[in-house]
């Protein structure tokens, strides 16, 4: 992809690996992606793609056995994060740079209270008392719509939607400029998830702060992201502008996902599912990773590796065959 | 046609400390033999529940339940087995609903064991053939639940459920825990079983595109109350209830051009703990009046089309 120097964010050849029973699990392979300030990137796939891995490699909260990232760079605003050390690391994080978790129900702590768990974060980067603390905690509890009059209440004592938002509290309290939004809404009922949604992006705005959304619901992608990335066995095989992808998409994989989910409004009386699994991470086949399941899998995808290819300016894909796909 | 499964005025209450959880109020419908009646709402309605009631695997506190024209609200044991052979169940978590310590195997041949009929030979023949037909590789006979995925392990539970020959199946929210691309060989493979054998399903679940999708009619629940039930296409045409509306316009879409106008909907669902009489949707209705809070009655107000709304003719100009 070409070098943007404007990038806030600037991921280059990121590769993750976790070793487990002696067997080398490779869940992000070379992922490269530009983030531009208070622009929103969908990362799209399915389970272990590698999303949130390459989510917790930028947060740099990886656990270390079994992961390692490899090889790569992450540049955040001209600082590379895989080359500062931790102590510098805990200064970034919360502060510039801070993620929102799936599950609302596990990422809070259980015996602290709700409105504690968010001036913790605002004590430990700002030079002000708890007091202070306190208060800009209350004042965040009701920007995400939650009164103030709850900061002393438990999680338990919170719906799964309220609790998403108090963790969505947390991740915005020091506004960061940089948010990682990892299946923000997944766990919610719809009509909760329309709440979070739309408060995910008058929030954006009020901060302008960049954000990496990650989903397996193309929906949700379409709602909030200005790029998408859709990433198969810890590559990026098709990224563009939200309408390249959603109006042109190239890649037989990109293309399968949208055959194989049902439409609100389109009839079909059968989907088109996507043969066969995901590629086992431990061995992974040769050239294209998705070869073996691809309904227009050559002799040569099955040697050759491609890389991204620029097939219309600012639209990338690995796969060709298609580019000119609707044009 | 005729109903394979008929409810009417069925009750599922709950005692908690809190006083009575009210889980399924007052629910009617019919489901026609080889058809699909699509249950979709939010957590925490009754959906379930409903489906649990039906096959017997709760017991119901007040109205009837039909089965092929016969009453089986009460039941003793000795038909309680007989309809349960009929009246299967597909849950929604293939990592927890399968037993760790079985195999394959002996997964889907339990049911032929308890029922007692089957030699040993006539067992394994008919696992075999109830494995081929779900897709499940003759290889995979000996292994645990563990070393299959979630998509295999589902095709599972679904064999499991076709032993002995049900005439009805619960399919409670059997794609929910699957990726996009195994989710639809699922969908796939309950739409091509249910040509095959004349199955009657239940479809419960809270996603309204795999509910459209597979669904010939749909009720729409809240809160333990059955507010909307039409022709599956029909509900998506002409939505009347506010909540189904509501519900509708919340789900995002792929559409990027044609944004639509989104209900955002105020607060939460309330506590299904002792609810006041009248509509249970009123707390977030945005065009609740006077008469909302008396007990509401689910009307037919264009063909084959339910509401229960007092005011849905008025506000859809019918």
């Amino acid at each position: 992809m070409t070098s943007n120097n404007d990038a806030f964010l600037s991921v280059r050849d990121l590769i993750v690996e976790y070793t487990s029973e002696g067997r080398v699990i490779h869940a992000v392979n070379g992922v490269s992606f530009e983030l531009e300030r208070g622009k929103t990137l969908g990362l799209v796939g399915e389970t272990g793609a590698g999303k949130t891995s390459t989510a917790k490699a930028i947060m740099r909260i990886l656990p270390d056995p079994p992961a390692k990232i490899r090889s790569g760079e992450i540049v955040l605003d001209g600082q590379d994060l895989l080359k500062i050390d931790e102590k510098e690391m805990r200064k970034i994080r919360g502060r510039k740079v801070s993620m929102i978790f799936q599950d609302p129900m596990t990422a809070l702590n259980p015996i602290m209270k709700i409105g504690e768990q968010i001036s913790e974060v605002i004590k430990m980067h700002n030079d002000i008392t708890w007091r202070e603390a306190n208060q800009q905690a209350a004042k965040m509890l009701e920007k995400v719509g939650i009164p103030s009059d709850r900061f002393n209440e438990y999680p338990h004592q919170f719906s799964g939607g309220m609790k998403q938002r108090v963790v969505i509290a947390i991740a915005l309290a020091c506004s960061p400029e940089l948010l990682i939004a990892d299946e923000p809404t997944t766990a919610l009922d719809v009509t909760i998830q329309a709440q979070v949604l739309d408060m995910i992006n008058k929030l954006k705005k009020d901060f302008n702060t960049s954000m990496i959304m990650i989903s397996h619901n193309l929906g949700v992608v379409a709602e909030v992201c200005d790029d998408i990335a859709v990433i198969y066995a810890g590559e990026i095989i098709e990224y563009g502008g939200k309408e390249a992808i959603f109006d042109h998409p190239t890649h037989p994989y990109t293309l399968g996902l949208f055959g194989a989910v049902p439409h609100l409004y389109d009839d079909v009386d059968r989907l088109s599912p996507i043969p066969g699994l995901p590629p086992d991470p431990t061995n992974l086949p040769a050239g294209c990773h998705f070869s073996p399941r691809c309904p227009h899998g050559q002799e040569l995808c099955r040697i050759e590796k491609k890389g991204l290819v620029e097939i219309q300016p600012g639209h990338f894909s690995r796969c060709t065959r298609f580019a000119d796909q609707g044009r | 046609m005729s109903a394979l499964v008929e409810v009417k005025n069925l009750k599922k209450y709950f005692e908690t400390p809190g006083g009575m959880l009210h889980a399924v109020d007052d629910v009617s419908f019919s489901i026609e033999t080889g058809t699909t009646m699509g249950v979709v709402g939010e957590s925490g309605c009754g959906k379930s529940t409903l489906g649990r009631v039906i096959i017997h695997l709760l017991d119901s506190t007040a109205g009837k339940i039909y089965f092929e024209g016969e009453d089986v609200t009460a039941v003793d044991s000795k038909k309680l087995h007989k309809l349960r052979e009929n009246m299967k169940i597909i849950f929604q978590d293939p990592f927890s609903s399968l037993n760790p310590r079985m195999t394959v195997e002996q997964t889907i041949m339990e049911p032929l064991i308890v029922s007692g009929r089957y030699s040993k030979k006539e067992m394994e023949e008919e696992t075999e053939r109830l494995m081929t037909m779900v897709g499940i590789d003759e290889r995979l006979r000996l292994s645990y639940p563990h070393e299959l995925d979630g998509g295999r392990r589902q095709r599972v539970g679904i064999g499991r459920a076709l032993a002995l020959n049900p005439k009805f199946i619960v399919c409670d929210e059997p794609v929910s825990a699957l990726d996009v691309s195994i989710q639809a060989q699922v969908l796939n493979l309950l739409q091509d079983l249910q040509k095959q054998l004349g199955l009657t399903y239940m479809f419960v679940t809270h996603d309204l595109s795999v509910v459209r999708h597979i669904s010939n009619d749909i009720c729409v629940m809240y809160l333990g109350q059955l507010v909307e039930t039409s022709p599956s296409k029909e509900l998506f045409k002409h939505p009347l209830h506010p909540y189904t509306k509501a519900l509708i316009s919340a789900v995002p879409t792929t559409d990027i051009h044609h944004r639509k106008e989104r209900i955002i909907l105020e607060g939460e669902i309330v506590s299904p703990i002792n609810p006041k009489p009248g509509c249970r949707f009123a707390a977030r209705c945005g065009y609740v009046s006077e008469k909302c809070h008396e007990p509401q009655q689910l009307e037919e107000v264009l063909p084959k089309h339910f509401v229960s709304c007092c005011r849905a003719r008025e506000l859809n100009r019918l």
